[in-house]
């Protein structure tokens, strides 16, 4: 690592690479990248991409933390790229595809697996149909607002997949991101849906399978603290359970 | 995918990881303190008797041992899993059957007194 | 379309019995999972007692003598360390699992986590007490 007065560093860069085409197994490429010390780690990729090595592959769209495109492991630590600046790692930057996901090319990973959990917990508003278009907007007060809000702020940039020890050892776990967006939905006073997400989210490869390691919460860029959201449909799930053996004949 | 009966054991670890979060710490340091030779007043066979003898401290005791019993048994089945064992069945069961004979010992003993 | 990409993704094995090394919060959450083992240990011992005060005075007697073995008050003092540890890591997340809105706003998770260490240290104070330890 060298310095100038210009704020230039020479950046070394471990990049874990794969080439399904010609490789039986991913191993680390070196390079050596002029970065400016004020760029984050996504600067230092463009850089390299554009100048040291073309074939290097790895996703990134907004460069500004919104897309969820980017994340990566970052010296062993889930990451987007666009978040982690140069500054913050002073000796070489080991960088992996994120962990828990097979490996397509290079830095991109397959994300077929979380794309079709979030389908299955059906993110979006299924409202009761009472109320119209015609009627003009749908409000919420402020208190029925901040009683989701956090939990809305997922990008789905899957840090949290790449975190979470018991979704890779048990790959079929529903995970952090998906859950927490099922439980978004719930607390959403426009939503009549929640019956409907517990049959996904209330089994054994749902939020049972969490076992609250919390580091989901630890690594998600937008504070979204999956951790905590599945927490709480772990009561409201037992709850659900008490209520519908011991008192059927309350009405949920 | 049918919802997961889970809740029946994770009510009591919930519950168990509260009370024993809260209790356990002081009931440990009073045998630690019997332990060392410092034996509090209230482990005094007549005190403790005593107090086991009334309904209040038959449910004192009854619920600190059954969700601790219980709590513990449910942790240990995670555990052993996260260090890679990977018979969960068989864990819980041993586990769970544990834990269900303390909670029929404690029973027992409780009405004995 | 041009010529077809060949995919043949690549999956890394999680290693199951060594996964935890790999990060210091994972190793953080293990020890906080294994203080059950000395708890579950430390719940069989309190029963034990219990099974002595119904067998009699004698045996209750011998009991409090048997807990002053060396390999006893070894067991007590970590299993102290591993009660408070857990107790800490409980009341911390508490917050996270019972979230409490006051009017419009999220109570700050001080609120919850605070008021578990609150009572947590009145209730050992008065057990104190009522023990004769005071």
């Amino acid at each position: 690592m060298t310095e100038n007065r210009m704020g230039a560093r020479q950046v070394e860069l471990e990049v874990l690479r794969y080439n399904p085409e010609t490789d039986q197994e991913p191993k680390f490429q070196r390079y050596s990248v002029p970065c400016i010390n004020e760029w984050c780690v996504l600067d230092a990729l463009n850089y390299l991409k554009d100048n040291l090595d073309p074939t290097l592959a790895y996703r990134w769209s907004c460069h500004m933390q919104v897309c969820g495109s980017c994340g990566m492991m970052i010296n062993g630590e889930p990451k987007l790229a666009c978040k982690a600046m140069l500054r913050d790692y002073p000796g070489t930057i080991r960088i992996e595809p994120l962990a828990h996901f097979p490996i397509e090319r290079d830095l991109v990973s397959v994300a077929d697996d979380f794309i079709a959990k979030l389908k299955r917990v059906k993110p979006y508003i299924i409202s009761d149909g009472k109320h119209t278009i015609e009627q003009g907007e749908y409000k919420q007060t402020p208190a029925q607002l901040k009683r989701y809000r956090q939990f809305a702020m997922c990008i789905n940039c899957m840090l949290c997949y790449a975190a979470c020890p018991e979704y890779g050892l048990q790959p079929k776990f529903i995970g952090p991101a998906a859950i927490s967006l099922a439980h978004r939905y719930n607390l959403d006073s426009r939503d009549v849906g929640r019956d409907e997400r517990q049959e996904e989210i209330a089994t054994n490869e749902g939020v049972w399978e969490c076992t609250f390691v919390g580091a989901c919460s630890d690594v998600c860029p937008k504070h979204v603290d999956p951790a905590a959201a599945l927490q709480q449909v772990k009561v409201a799930s037992t709850v659900d359970w008490y209520l519908e053996h011991f008192m059927s004949w309350v009405k949920k | 995918m049918a919802k997961s009966n889970k809740p029946i054991i994770w009510g009591t670890f919930a519950a168990g990881g509260e009370i024993v979060s809260l209790v356990m710490p002081v009931i440990i340091l009073l045998t630690l303190l019997a332990a060392t030779g410092h034996v509090p007043t209230v482990f005094s066979y007549e005190t403790m008797h005593a107090f086991a003898a009334g309904w209040f401290g038959k449910l004192v005791l009854f619920v600190i041992l059954f969700l601790s019993l219980w709590s513990q048994a449910h942790r240990l089945r995670i555990t052993c899993f996260d260090f890679g064992l990977r018979a969960d069945t068989l864990v819980a069961i041993v586990m769970y059957v544990l834990a269900a004979a303390g909670s029929i010992a404690t029973v027992v003993f409780l009405a004995r007194i | 379309m041009g010529e077809k990409m060949s995919r043949r993704p690549y999956v890394r094995e999680v290693p199951p019995t060594s996964w935890y090394f790999r990060m210091p919060r994972y190793m953080r959450y293990m020890a906080r999972e294994v203080t059950s083992i000395f708890i579950g240990i430390y719940t069989a011992l309190l029963l034990c007692g219990l099974a002595n005060l119904s067998a009699g005075p004698e045996k209750w007697d011998s009991f409090i003598k048997s807990l002053q073995a060396p390999s006893s008050v070894i067991f007590h003092w970590l299993a102290l360390a591993f009660a408070l540890y857990n107790s800490f890591t409980w009341f911390n997340v508490a917050p996270k699992a019972l979230p409490l809105q006051f009017g419009e706003e999220l109570a700050p998770d001080s609120v919850v986590a605070g008021g578990h260490y609150v009572i947590w240290v009145l209730l050992s104070i008065f057990i104190l007490f009522w023990a004769g330890v005071f």
